[in-house]
């Protein structure tokens, strides 16, 4: 046990420079961008003095060696000190923890109902191998691979708000209802249908060949002629031997997507109006609010690290046959 | 490649014309692939005749705005008038053309890297492979949207910000081919006679992990085009290029009364995406014919 606490430390401790190094990255794309922050607030103000504008830039150290800066900026950062968004009056951090909750139940109820009706799937293809079931299943994943997302969401707001009216278009529940209790969470979910859908879509298919791939790759082991040359029935080999071991590789991809899962929800969450980073992410861009989009990139990337060291410890809880190193 | 050359006739060189023809006819056992292929001539060709056969500037008036498809405009006019036919076919050269020149410059730079890492291992893998373990945890679409809105929308920058996002798996792969043929026979001779290392990587080695590269190559096109259309769909596309992207993003709002706005860019997305992943996958076949067992 005290082998797996040493693993988890030392995960941890390697997650550390990559942490840095995107910092380091966010600074970069920050000296990049044309004008600084002085130039920003001189905007906001309206005009200002050449010595205003150097009292300003004094005053966030933007006088000093870029070094200097650097260092400046990842101790702000590592305080949570993102700056200052003008177009909303707020702390960026303040916004962005704000707007984490509702990109959070979009990305759990989509990984759930990808992994879930994916491993279904990819176990329905795998079982009837080369029927006509499987060639539909195959058929639809590879066509799901292929839809841009927004035309995904665009579409099924056609059918299924427009014209058969049964679910909202847009927001994350009805404002003006004031719900509370059961009767919020059963608003939200009928928000979160189509948005969920059409962010799972393309995931769905991802689990689903993959699931495929991986049932067929452990058929052929040796343990499973073990399996039915001791006479166990072709379900129970299935299903107590196979598809335990085929469930590995789908739980590690579910770990390595949650990167372009974000990137999905900017999409996802613009098109049906969900009130959460990625529509934030989309605001910013068109209010030119650089401090506010750096913010989302930082934390979205924290989210990914965060991710995947949990798929790493979990990982190493499910296969006992992983060397922890 | 060996596998093509062991398919002829004994004794009889390998021409170029009976390797084409027995590499035709590995990758056309592959049915869908060559559906795949037939579908991205299609849009090649429209691609090509796009300036003939619509030669106004797509983003100008055709018409009354708004006219539904199947009239006079085979797939109607958008709000401002534009003609959406039109607008897929001049889409069409944008979205090959970043597809294709994103890819070049991801497979070029990620085949450097992951060959520096693999040929010469040590401190400089560690630092290289480091450096690919960052931009692989960083979330690709969100840093794609920052590069752009950083150096500002153009052609230039999207290619520039899809070729930063993809060069890392290819680093990878290359990465892995390089360390199993480091130390194969053919490669430590070359080390011995001396022959310089940029050499050995480029004339030795290379070659030998050409058909994984084609393969991921051809898959990251159809990933290059998803990315564009999605940036340009946020409205940060070339505003003087029409794009796919762009048209679905322009129909959005009016989504209740003209649906075919959206519709029909987004149909020639995904067409030719899809086609693009069945080539990629009869190419992975024709390639690596041994491979295919293990896929099922």
């Amino acid at each position: 046990m005290s082998g797996r606490i040493a693993f988890i430390l030392r995960r941890f401790l390697q997650a550390i420079p990559i942490l840095l190094a995107i910092i380091i990255i966010n600074f970069l794309l920050l000296k990049l961008a044309p004008g600084d922050a002085a130039d920003v607030l001189a905007g906001e103000a309206g005009s200002a003095t050449p010595e205003y504008m150097a009292e300003l830039r004094a005053k966030f150290g933007l006088d000093k060696p870029v070094p200097v800066q650097l260092a400046q900026y990842v101790g702000r950062v590592l305080m949570l000190d993102f700056g200052y968004s003008f177009r909303h009056d707020m702390p960026v951090a303040q916004l962005v923890i704000d707007r984490l909750g509702p990109t959070l139940i979009l990305m759990v109820t989509t990984i759930l109902l990808a992994v879930g009706f994916g491993i279904l799937l990819g176990l329905l293809a795998a079982t009837g191998l080369n029927t006509w079931r499987d060639n539909v299943i195959s058929i639809l994943a590879l066509v799901s691979y292929a839809t841009p997302l927004f035309w995904v969401g665009l579409m099924l707001i056609v059918v299924f708000s427009i014209n058969l009216g049964w679910f909202p278009t847009s927001g994350m529940e009805t404002i003006a209802a004031f719900h509370t209790g059961w009767a919020r969470v059963l608003d939200i979910a009928h928000h979160l249908v189509l948005p969920a859908i059409t962010l799972s879509l393309f995931y769905l298919a991802l689990y689903t060949r993959l699931m495929r791939a991986s049932m067929l790759e452990q058929a052929g082991m040796d343990y499973v002629i073990t399996a039915r040359a001791k006479g166990l029935s072709e379900r129970r080999i299935t299903f107590r031997h196979v598809l335990r071991n085929a469930l590995l590789p789908v739980v590690t991809m579910a770990g390595v997507q949650v990167s372009s899962l974000i990137g999905g929800s900017v999409i996802v969450e613009t098109v049906f109006g969900w009130p959460g980073l990625g529509q934030l992410a989309f605001e910013s861009l068109f209010a030119r609010d650089l401090n506010l989009l750096m913010g989302i990139f930082f934390l979205s990337a924290v989210l990914v690290l965060i991710v995947n060291l949990i798929v790493d410890i979990l990982y190493t809880l499910l296969d006992p046959r992983i060397e922890l190193k | 490649m060996t596998d093509l050359t062991e398919q002829l006739p004994e004794g009889e060189a390998p021409n170029l014309r009976a390797r084409a023809l027995g590499f035709w006819r590995l990758f056309a056992r592959n049915r869908p692939a060559v559906l795949g292929l037939a579908i991205l001539i299609g849009v090649i060709v429209l691609a090509a005749i796009a300036p003939i056969i619509y030669p106004d500037n797509p983003f100008s008036l055709a018409g009354r705005p708004m006219s539904p498809p199947f009239g006079e405009w085979i797939f109607g006019t958008d709000t401002l008038g534009r003609d959406v036919m039109a607008g897929i076919a001049h889409g069409a050269r944008t979205s090959l053309m970043i597809g294709l020149v994103a890819t070049v410059v991801a497979v070029v730079f990620g085949t450097l890297m992951g060959a520096l890492a693999g040929y010469y291992g040590g401190w400089i893998d560690d630092l290289l492979m480091r450096i690919t373990e960052v931009f692989q945890t960083i979330p690709s679409f969100v840093f794609a949207i920052l590069l752009v809105a950083i150096m500002s929308p153009s052609i230039q920058s999207i290619i520039i910000a899809i070729a930063v996002v993809s060069w890392p798996a290819l680093a990878r792969l290359v990465r892995g081919e390089f360390l199993s043929m480091k130390n194969r026979e053919f490669v430590q001779a070359s080390v011995v006679m001396g022959v310089p290392d940029w050499k050995i990587i480029l004339i030795q080695i290379l070659p030998n992990c050409l058909s994984p590269v084609i393969v991921a190559g051809s898959l990251l096109v159809a990933t290059a085009i998803l990315i564009e259309s999605g940036l340009s769909f946020l409205g940060l596309g070339d505003p003087n290029v029409m794009s796919w992207g762009f048209q679905v993003g322009a129909g959005r709002t009016v989504l209740r009364r003209a649906w075919w706005i959206c519709t029909f860019p987004g149909v020639a997305i995904l067409l030719t995406v899809l086609a693009i992943n069945l080539v990629g996958e009869g190419l992975n076949d024709a390639l690596n014919p041994r491979l295919r067992e293990r896929k099922g």
